[in-house]
């Protein structure tokens, strides 16, 4: 063996048994092996094995589909730790705000980045979805994943209206109270669907549990399900489509 | 494409041993547009890989650092009967609640957002979409008539209830429309201009009145939802 010890260290390792029973390819130094990279690994299979050069230039895409799901990753993580302080009834869930302030080690910091990845979530959705449109990427076959794409905007809207109201402040309250109150102006079916969300005529403890098991577990189950589709498509499509490319001769147009 | 097409036979088989041999065929309406292009493929890792890698490091990074800069907003416990003046919701309705201003609430609340969702669903089944024609390469003057009619229709509809915040930027797009019409403009602007759908159009409107509407929303409307500087709010937006 030559090389750095650490690098011997990581031949050693890498050329074990156990190791070989985890990952079964070899290091990443072939075509082939980084083709098994992403062929071998249930995670990374959303990538074909191959993308096209031009679609890694950062005006491609901007990056902004990737810094939407860069945020709902931030949000899992700090959601979960929150969820261990968080109690969804009146008025302890106002008292945990105080507690994570003042009590809970690094509590702040992580109310502040689930706060502010929320909004880079919902402002990376926008901005994607401009991005999408003016590069003309819901043209066929994408026609259904742009349709996908607005479910995912509308759950990313309503997972960030419900996380609103957890914190049972004043800003919280009187937010979801104006929203919930346009609700209850759509004919027939408005004020029975606000009585299904708030469970209840009013914004009380029983609209802060049902948009809490909203914020933690049903908004997220749909997400999830519907991003699956959305890359998976994205993938089944050829790649992401970038901007339009000037005219060539060959072209055939319809 | 000009040469005729060999008859085809086509043959199904059950026989899981048979390897068959593929045809592309390709209708001319199927896909926007077809290109013989060489394309160049690199492999997914590490190129692509990494790239996410540091797309999310990046993302992380500037939110831990804004996050340990600013606080999430906090205010007293929430109070039934201790109306805010002005209670506004989060920033992304605030388009919306700022409409509330000019139109009942059913208008508002309900008929606008439920048209914007249907146009946004509708945008990839439109036929205009597909062919991505500049907006002034048909028959000019009925696409003078037409564009004309609309936005001069939307402009008085708005200007009826007042809504100027919708008003001024119709206005402005409707302007940016028929500014290269007859040969107006020169140079690079113009040969943008002219490049422009009017799907884009359309989009670029809606995008426009919608920041509009949300800025307003947010850093211009004080108690009573009456117009003040964002350096006059209280509490500050």
């Amino acid at each position: 063996m030559n090389g750095t010890p650490f690098s011997q260290l990581g031949t050693l390792i890498r050329g074990s048994a156990v190791y070989r029973s985890i990952v079964r390819h070899g290091a990443a130094e072939t075509n082939r092996n980084r083709s098994l990279v992403i062929f071998e690994n249930l995670f990374l299979h959303v990538h074909p094995v191959k993308v096209r050069e031009k679609t890694l230039k950062f005006s491609h895409t901007y990056w902004l589909g990737g810094i939407t799901i860069s945020a709902l990753v931030v949000l899992i993580a700090t959601g979960i730790l929150l969820m261990f302080y968080y109690h969804p009834s009146v008025p302890q869930a106002y008292r945990d705000m105080k507690e994570l302030k003042f009590v809970v080690d690094n509590g702040v910091f992580y109310r502040n980045l689930h706060r502010w990845a929320a909004h880079l979530m919902v402002l990376g959705a926008l901005l994607h979805m401009g991005r999408v449109f003016y590069h003309r990427a819901y043209r066929p076959p994408r026609q259904f994943n742009w349709v996908i794409g607005v479910v995912l905007l509308l759950v990313t809207l309503l997972l960030s209206y419900t996380g609103y109201l957890l914190p049972w402040d004043q800003l919280a309250f009187w937010g979801v109270s104006v929203g919930t109150n346009m609700a209850k102006e759509a004919p027939i079916l408005g004020p029975p669907l606000r009585f299904l969300m708030l469970g209840g005529n009013i914004v009380s403890e029983n609209a802060l549990l049902r948009f809490y098991v909203l914020h933690c577990v049903l908004l997220p189950a749909a997400l999830f399900g519907f991003l699956g589709v959305h890359i998976w498509r994205v993938r089944k499509d050829g790649g992401v489509q970038g901007p339009p490319e000037p005219p060539t001769d060959d072209e055939v147009e319809p | 494409m000009s040469l005729p097409m060999p008859p085809l036979k086509v043959v199904e088989s059950n026989d899981p041993v048979a390897v068959p041999k593929r045809v592309a065929l390709v209708r001319p309406d199927a896909r926007a547009t077809l290109r013989r292009v060489e394309e160049r493929w690199v492999m997914t890792y590490p190129n692509l890989i990494l790239r996410e890698v540091i797309c999310f490091q990046v993302v992380v990074i500037v939110l831990a650092i804004i996050a340990l800069l600013f606080n999430a907003p906090l205010e007293g416990l929430a109070n039934p009967l201790e109306t805010p003046n002005p209670s506004k919701a989060p920033w992304y309705f605030l388009g919306l609640q700022e409409l509330l201003h000019y139109f009942p609430p059913v208008v508002a609340g309900v008929v606008f957002p439920g048209l914007v969702v249907v146009a946004l669903v509708v945008i990839p089944y439109a036929k205009i979409n597909l062919s991505a024609r500049p907006l002034w390469s048909g028959n000019k003057a009925r696409t003078r008539l037409l564009v004309g009619a609309a936005a001069a229709f939307l402009a008085a509809f708005f200007a009826l209830f007042a809504c100027w915040p919708i008003v001024i930027p119709t206005l402005l797009v409707g302007g940016a429309m028929f500014s290269v019409y007859g040969g107006g403009l020169d140079g690079r602007l113009r040969r943008f201009l002219v490049s422009v759908t009017l799907p884009e159009w359309i989009m670029t409107w809606f995008i426009l009145v919608a920041t509009v509407l949300t800025l307003i929303g947010t850093f211009f409307r004080g108690p009573g939802w009456s117009l003040v500087w964002p350096w006059n709010m209280y509490p500050p937006a």
